[in-house]
């Protein structure tokens, strides 16, 4: 199990190292430049070189890095050159609205997913191809095209959930789940069709195994087959598919965020995308990475936890 | 775009033709490959398909919806959705084109290069497809759009090499099969460069797999493209791009929601195309057993039988198993009797495939998915078991009759640990709970002679050995206190020292419990050692059954007889040990009249016709015309003479 953990950050931390490291990068092979795109009409060279000087810019790339890097460890990303805001706090104060969002549709997706399947498994039959058909449809139907039909149906039409905005869990928990129900269930489609997916051959593939005869011999129950024995073994790789899910999850929150208008850090990331505001965007990259790196350690634990090949030696 | 996560894509290799064939003939195949086609020549030949201008406004027809002048509607600028759609394709499938060619120049080589070179190559493209994994998609593509501006050929050469390490890493997998081949190493062993064995040799066994990624890979480098066009960030209004078409949409859907429709369905219907692709050249090169396994298994009826008239606790009559075969089932155990007493232990003995470990899997009502029960059945304690519906046989499975199953290291749960394993079989059975199921269960294991129960009780099984996996699965067997135990092959997975302790143990707990036992092997000798009486099973029949010191002396059916002499312990000195030539034929391929017939030495013109069950002593039955002379034949060919 450590030994588990350990490799998983020799993986982690140069990961976080090489995206940054590569995000920083670009920048300086781009050709646009901050410098000169925040001065736009105003540009002198004097007044260029000034600029570069207290952004930093004049010196070298290794030294620039080094000075980002040292700051970013301490919550500093810097100050968007383009309109004066502490990406830091920037950061922090989206990164509560896009958390909400994945970790909730995680749930939802992880929750219904892993009952779908085992029904199906079970039952097989029509639920079974029900499934096939929620998959198909979530792996083919973009989350904002699905996001835009959700709203025209219960925000347009009938009214009753609200189209755009998010409210804080703080500010009022009745506002929040209903600013979270339509995005959650865009995102969720296709995340509880891959979970079921799994669940569904996993179960099956534990189910023919030869300890489930030898289980089934001895009398034991199907329930007690079913819920103790088959869905821990088959647990193991749903596992690893819902980190996967949460991990998409992070590129279908851009779009559904822009959808949805919700002020969070994929809203950011689209936004510094368009105006080149470098700061932003490589902070988020950083945030997200770091968001993969601590979902990926608790894939981990969960794999000790369920699997003693791991856990005992 | 999760699809460029999903990259457990491991498709088996094949013949490629025969595969290609398959595919071919399914129609979702046609479907897909006809929709891409359609789309790609719609988008090549837009000038003269489409309708109108794409960025032609007509204001007098704005968001008009479908009409005879504009079939698919128009949007707020009066622009024809049709012609936008046709002219989209355009930009959106060369994107994908674009980060298709990307992923496959890099992920090809990197993948051959990864599998047939082999050491640090590799592990630095393992190490890079992790990376690459953990990186969502669309923030790596707006880094690099907030880096150069809004680029659509950039953005997209960024997707396919994000999606390169996850195709390489299918082509190395599949390299490293084909590499093992002997034609291969004889390539190498001649002297061709590595580079012609991998263009010239590899690279054709290893198409299918790369055609399953490259389509998963292609839907998802669609919907990214659309994405991107969604937000804004691909080629600008007002050249139309499928993921704009959705943007438009998507400012109006309070006035005209009919425009989400044929942006959605042009998208999704493209996803699902790639997707249906890669689904279909899988299933195709799949080998083709998996596939019948889906097929609905057909109902046999099955007319009820009377009680049979006997003493027996245990009466097999007539017992006939169908397996379902390519159309219908095939007959795997055909009208089978078998009778065991109680406190006896009986031997059933016969070749792998003979249909042994089928009957014994049939008396506990377990067959294997889409295997049934076609004719005969099986009575226990005057029972018909056939009658037990599911809560009737979790009551009688474990504490009737049990079953200690062929392969220790698999027979228990990899997750629970030991103690609770047979905790469970406690509690079920004797009502027993907390510390006082577990006591039971502590004196269980102590019964099998596992030293230390109180250790054994908390260890998982992967620390066990086979020995003591069997030795805790026969405790788990004797939790419900069985008046019958059906051993099958329980010592074939074991070292030989550990065979003779386990079948030690198993004699001793029958003599102690007063069980009855089942034992089911491949093995004469094992039979030898514990058995009163044995049955004999070819191809799916009970060739021979006698009492064990009969079988041996004096066998009566020429394939006992090849079993004895094919025994090493019966080998006389400084001759060779005998062999029955051929192997079991399996069921389908039966011979008419006696399935022995063609391994047979005495094989005459009537063995063709059916073959009546002789007793020719009390007790001792074949199923050989030939009885008298079986015995002399030695079984061998060349003993005979």
């Amino acid at each position: 199990m450590r030994a588990l953990i350990l490799r998983r950050l020799l993986i982690s931390v140069p990961l976080v190292i090489v995206v940054s490291w590569l995000t920083f990068l670009l920048q300086h092979l781009a050709p646009g430049d901050t410098a000169r795109s925040i001065l736009g009409e105003n540009y002198t060279p004097e007044g260029y070189a000034q600029l570069r000087a207290q952004l930093g810019l004049d010196q070298p790339l290794p030294v620039q890095y080094w000075h980002w890097l040292t700051h970013a460890l301490h919550g500093d990303f810097g100050v968007s050159p383009l309109n004066g805001l502490n990406v830091g706090t920037e950061i922090g104060s989206r990164l509560g609205v896009t958390l909400s969002l994945i970790v909730v549709t995680t749930i939802v997706a992880a929750v219904l997913g892993i009952a779908l399947g085992a029904l199906s498994a079970v039952r097989g039959g029509p639920l079974g191809r029900m499934i096939d058909v929620l998959s198909l449809a979530g792996f083919a139907l973009p989350s904002f095209w699905l996001a835009l039909v959700l709203v025209t149906v219960f925000a347009v039409a009938l009214r009753i959930l609200p189209a755009t905005g998010y409210t804080p869990f703080a500010e009022s928990p009745g506002g929040w789940v209903s600013s979270l129900v339509l995005p959650v269930a865009a995102l969720a489609v296709h995340g509880t069709a891959t979970v079921a997916k799994q669940t569904r051959s996993g179960l099956l593939d534990v189910l023919g195994r030869d300890f489930v005869v030898s289980l089934r011999a001895n009398g034991v129950s199907e329930r007690s087959i079913l819920f103790r024995h088959a869905l821990r073994n088959a647990a193991i790789p749903v596992v690893t598919v819902i980190g996967l899910v949460f991990v998409s999850l992070l590129n279908g929150t851009v779009l559904v965020e822009a959808v949805f208008a919700m002020p969070g850090l994929g809203g950011l990331a689209v936004q510094s995308a368009t105006q080149h505001d470098v700061p932003a965007i490589q902070a988020v990259a950083v945030t997200f990475t770091l968001i993969v790196v601590v979902v990926n350690l608790l894939v981990d634990l969960a794999y000790g936890w369920l699997n003693p090949k791991v856990r005992v030696r | 775009m999760t699809t460029l996560a999903e990259t457990g894509a491991e498709a088996r290799l094949q013949s490629e033709p025969a595969a290609l064939r398959r595919a071919l003939r399914r129609p979702l195949f046609l479907f897909a490959a006809g929709y891409l086609a359609l789309m790609t020549l719609a988008a090549l030949a837009a000038p003269l398909v489409a309708p109108y201008d794409p960025v032609a406004t007509d204001l007098d027809h704005v968001l008009s919806g479908p009409s005879w002048l504009h079939p698919l509607g128009t949007d707020q600028l009066g622009h024809d959705v049709l012609s936008r759609v046709v002219y989209g394709g355009r930009v959106t499938l060369a994107g994908v084109a674009e980060a298709v060619l990307t992923a496959l120049v890099l992920g090809v080589s990197a993948g051959l290069v990864a599998g047939f070179a082999g050491g640090w190559t590799d592990r630095v493209l393992s190490w890079a497809t992790d990376i690459v994994l953990a990186i969502p998609v669309i923030i790596t593509l707006l880094v690099v759009l907030a880096v150069v501006g809004s680029n659509e050929t950039a953005a997209m050469i960024a997707v396919g090499v994000l999606g390169f390490p996850a195709l390489a890493r299918v082509v190395r997998g599949a390299t490293l099969t084909v590499r093992q081949e002997l034609y291969i190493t004889a390539a190498r062993a001649f002297g061709l460069p590595n580079r012609t064995i991998m263009v010239r040799h590899v690279l054709p066994r290893v198409r299918g797999p790369i055609i399953v990624q490259t389509s998963l890979f292609a839907g998802g480098a669609l919907l990214a493209e659309t994405g991107l066009g969604y937000l804004g960030l691909g080629v600008q209004a007002p050249t139309p791009t499928w993921g704009n078409l959705v943007a438009d949409a998507s400012t109006v859907i309070d006035q005209q929601p009919w425009l989400l429709v044929p942006s959605g369905l042009v998208i999704g219907l493209a996803v699902l195309s790639f997707g249906l692709l890669g689904d279909v050249s899988r299933d195709a090169s799949a080998d083709r057993r998996s596939r019948s396994s889906h097929r609905r298994t057909p109902v046999a009826a099955r007319t009820p039988m009377r009680r049979p008239d006997t003493e027996a606790l245990l009466a097999v009559r007539e017992l006939t198993v169908g397996l379902p075969g390519p159309e219908g089932f095939l007959t795997a155990v055909e009208s089978l009797n078998l009778d065991l007493f109680a406190g006896e232990t009986v031997g059933l003995v016969g070749e792998s495939g003979c249909g042994k470990s089928l009957t014994g899997r049939a008396i506990l009502g377990l067959l294997p998915s889409g295997g049934q029960l076609l004719h005969g059945g099986v009575w226990f304690g005057g029972t018909d078991l056939s009658t037990l519906d599911r809560k009737g046989w979790q009551e009688f499975r474990g504490s009737r009759i049990a079953l200690i199953s062929q392969d220790p290291m698999n027979g228990l749960d990899p997750t629970v640990s030991v103690g609770k394993q047979v905790d469970e079989l406690v509690r079920r059975h004797t009502g027993l709970t907390g510390r006082a199921a577990r006591a039971r269960t502590l004196e269980l294991l102590a019964d099998v002679q596992l030293k230390e129960p109180a250790k054994v009780a908390a260890k998982y099984p992967h620390q066990l050995s086979g020995g003591m996996a069997q030795r805790v699965l026969i405790a788990s067997a004797l939790a419900g206190t069985p008046e019958l135990l059906i051993a099958d092959e329980p010592t074939t997975a074991l070292d030989v020292t550990v065979q003779a302790e386990i079948l030690r143990l198993l004699k001793d707990l029958q003599r102690t419990n007063g069980m009855s036992v089942l034992l089911i092997s491949h093995d004469l000798g094992v039979i030898a050692e514990v058995c009163d009486r044995a049955y004999v099973m070819y191809a799916g029949q009970i060739a021979e059954s006698a009492p064990v010191s009969d079988l041996f002396e004096t066998p009566r059916h020429p394939y006992t007889s090849g079993l004895l002499g094919a025994l090493p312990r019966r080998g006389s000195p400084r001759q060779p040990l005998t062999t029955i030539s051929g192997s079991v034929p399996e069921p389908g391929n039966w011979p008419p009249g006696c399935h022995f017939r063609q391994r047979c030495p005495l094989a005459t013109a009537e063995c063709a016709s059916p073959i009546p069950v002789a007793e020719p002593v009390p007790g001792h039955r074949t199923r050989c015309i030939h009885h008298d002379l079986a015995h002399a034949s030695g079984g061998g060919n060349d003993r005979a003479a």
